[in-house]
């Protein structure tokens, strides 16, 4: 399944686009936008989302390209992580207090 | 006849109800580049007139096609082009202007024609699209070509202006290359565009590497000089020019230059149209501020 | 097909959907979401795209005549983030499935609405500061609200935009405040745009409370978070300081303040006047289409070309891989 919105009957596709604000950080969605191509997409998204020295590195992606979980399944897709809260450090109490942990 | 109910501040205590927006603080780097106080001698502020009046009268040709660009990212791209290029031009008239005592609106609004020192090529109309790109791809190369010598001017406010404006055009050059290539080898109709619009601009491009004795008062900056001599650009330029055209698959027109003038205040038809406009309102309200 | 199956389903969904939005929390693209507020959503987050769109002409228009270079560069700022706007905003409305060739498309048939302020001329200068300080001013108080707008990726295209909005009131103050120290022919320039602007951009909340009909549920799924009156007035309320500042004389005789209420009251709308502009009779209904549809004509070939030569390029990638 792609982002949604993704359409064949554009003539310009859509492009998913990621700013990262600077080292250190990761790449962030900001938005789409419409180009013919890859490069031209890059080029847009410099002038669309960076306008106020919001980036340090662009990554734009055909929203076709981009494959998402499926919403419907949902509950089954997420469902594994819930209940093991050994996982979290808050699990565990008794160490609660000595140093250094 | 206003009353002052100004004293009731109703702004409702459930504020962030409504959301609040931070400004952000930030540091903002200098507006004007190169602005360091320093005064231009008289052959340097003409010379600054050339560049400056170059870029103001190009960013007022690219402002036009704002809310009228094929799509609505070019909108944005032109429009970031056409502001890089009115900074070049505030800083370059800044400058000239310390010469005469006149500030950068001074020169912009109040010379007449003749006191301009644009190329035509600048001058020449945007026409359709095409006509635009092959304008840009010529100029851009042009600018790049110069402002990357002009770093090493011995005029310190030249220089960093140069700093400044030789990065963005570099992203000018490339934005023009994407779109020629697109226009010459994207459809028939867009490649008949291209041919004409080449042909109709091509006869402007010697006038760019025109020197003048003002140049050799100056002195070129390879000899420790202020300016980029004109004709030093012909060769690197055309051979920027022919590469591209060559990835077009474009023949280079065989069309004879025109002789110009515009370094000296004689201008294409076209640019009394576009002072006329520039310069409407202002005229309007001598003294006034904006 | 088992239909009590498919009902409960629905019904889950429904549920869940309700939890989302009693909790204040976001709906996001694909999550289940009832049909009408799908669609209310897209009509809204549409409706302001083209509004940003069209609101680029008014103020383009005087792009080549600024006064002077600083405020060229500023209006051309100005114009070019309100396309970038229209631009978040075609986003977030594309995510619910309505490509934006289509939302253009219907813009340019005249089938899609945006804010009826636009259909107004700019015949002045001043026009360029009564437009930043109202227009932008109203909008920033329907908009600020809208950045804790239930579906995620609207609200997230709205806190963008209020942060970049912020500067476009500024400027349209600035603009005043130097024609109200300026010369006497510009302070009658100012005081006439403010004349002309203020109460349009007064009817830009919408109608009043007890005459809207969509508000209510718009405020039952979190779209819209405060009334037509509530914000109108608190606009109101916002200007009267700032109209003070300025030296402007707001054109509403029966302005005042209530001790009582502790609200200002204003005098009664025109709103016929509003309903004629926005149903086509208004100054500019028919330029601002026009300017918009020869735009996107004439720019046929360009991105034809574009995406002629993408293919080409993409057909020859194939081949030598």
């Amino acid at each position: 399944m792609t982002t949604p919105g993704t359409s064949d009957a554009e003539t310009w596709p859509l492009w998913e686009v990621f700013v990262r604000a600077n080292r250190g950080l990761s790449h962030v969605h900001v938005g789409s936008l419409h180009a013919p191509d890859p490069e031209m997409a890059l080029r847009n998204a410099r002038d669309v989302y960076t306008r106020r020295n919001e980036g340090v590195s662009i990554w734009v992606v055909p929203a076709a390209a981009i494959t998402t979980s499926d919403p419907d399944a949902r509950g089954a897709f997420f469902e594994s992580p819930a209940g093991k809260n050994y996982r979290h450090a808050s699990y565990y109490t008794k160490a609660e207090g000595v140093k250094h942990l | 006849m206003s009353k002052s109910y100004a004293d009731h501040d109703v702004a409702p205590a459930d504020d962030r109800a409504h959301g609040q927006v931070d400004v952000e603080t930030l540091e903002l780097a200098d507006e004007l580049a190169g602005d360091s106080g320093a005064v231009a001698s008289v052959d340097a502020a003409e010379y600054a007139l050339w560049l400056g009046d170059d870029a103001l009268v190009l960013s007022q040709q690219l402002g036009w096609w704002i809310a009228r660009a094929p799509e609505l990212e070019e909108d944005v791209a032109l429009g970031n082009i056409a502001l890089d290029l009115l900074g070049h031009a505030r800083s370059l008239l800044h400058y000239a202007g310390t010469a005469s005592g006149r500030s950068e609106d001074d020169l912009a609004y109040w010379r007449d024609e003749p006191e301009f020192r644009s190329a035509w090529l600048f001058e020449q109309p945007n026409g359709d699209f095409a006509h635009t790109i092959v304008r840009q791809l010529f100029v851009a190369l042009y600018l790049e070509a110069l402002y990357s010598r002009l770093v090493a001017s011995s005029d310190a406010t030249l220089a960093a202006i140069a700093a400044k404006a030789v990065k963005e055009v570099a992203y000018h050059v490339d934005h023009a290359e994407h779109w020629m290539l697109r226009l010459a080898l994207g459809t028939d109709e867009s490649r008949r565009r291209t041919e004409v619009a080449l042909a109709d601009l091509w006869p402007y491009l010697d006038e760019l590497f025109e020197d003048s004795p003002l140049i050799d008062r100056l002195g070129d900056v390879g000899d420790g000089g202020v300016a980029v001599r004109p004709s030093t650009l012909r060769e690197p330029v055309m051979d920027a020019v022919a590469r591209m055209l060559a990835q077009c698959e474009l023949d280079t027109p065989t069309i004879p230059f025109a002789s110009g003038g515009g370094r000296a205040g004689r201008h294409s038809s076209y640019l009394g149209y576009l002072l006329a406009e520039l310069q409407v309102l202002a005229r309007q309200h001598p003294g006034a501020s904006w | 097909m088992d239909v009590t199956a498919v009902d409960s389903g629905v019904q889950a969904e429904q549920a869940r959907f309700d939890e989302l939005i009693a909790a204040d929390s976001r709906i996001e693209p694909r999550d289940w979401m009832p049909e009408a507020y799908r669609k209310t959503l897209v009509r809204q987050i549409s409706q302001h795209a083209h509004s940003e769109i069209i609101g680029m002409q008014p103020e383009a228009n005087w792009i080549t005549r600024a006064p002077s270079l600083k405020r060229k560069a500023i209006l051309m700022a100005k114009v070019q983030d309100e396309a970038g706007h229209g631009l978040y905003l075609y986003s977030a409305a594309q995510t619910l499935g309505t490509p934006r060739d289509d939302m253009t498309d219907a813009l340019i048939a005249g089938k899609a609405r945006y804010s009826s302020i636009f259909n107004y001329p700019t015949p002045t200068w001043a026009d360029m500061g009564a437009i930043g300080w109202l227009v932008d001013g109203a909008a920033i108080c329907n908009q600020v609200p809208l950045c804790r707008a239930s579906y995620g990726p609207y609200g997230r295209a709205m806190v963008r935009i209020c942060k970049e909005e912020s500067f476009h009131q500024r400027q349209g103050f600035e603009i005043l405040l130097e024609l109200m120290n300026g010369t006497e022919a510009q302070r009658e320039m100012a005081q006439d745009a403010v004349n002309r602007w203020y109460w349009p951009s007064l009817m830009m909340f919408g109608p009043p409370d007890d005459e809207s009909p969509n508000s209510a549920q718009s405020m039952a799924w979190n779209i819209k978070r405060f009334t037509n009156d509530e914000l109108r007035l608190r606009f109101v309320g916002m200007l009267v300081p700032q109209a003070e500042v300025l030296g402007i004389t707001l054109p509403d005789p029966e302005l005042r303040f209530d001790e009582q209420t502790g609200q200002y009251v204003i005098g009664p709308i025109d709103w016929t006047e509003f309903e004629q502009v926005l149903s086509g009779n208004g100054p500019c209904n028919a330029q601002r289409i026009q300017h918009r549809r020869q735009a996107h004509e004439d720019g046929a070939w360009v991105r034809d070309a574009a995406a002629a030569y993408a293919s080409k390029q993409a057909a020859r990638e194939t081949q030598a891989a």
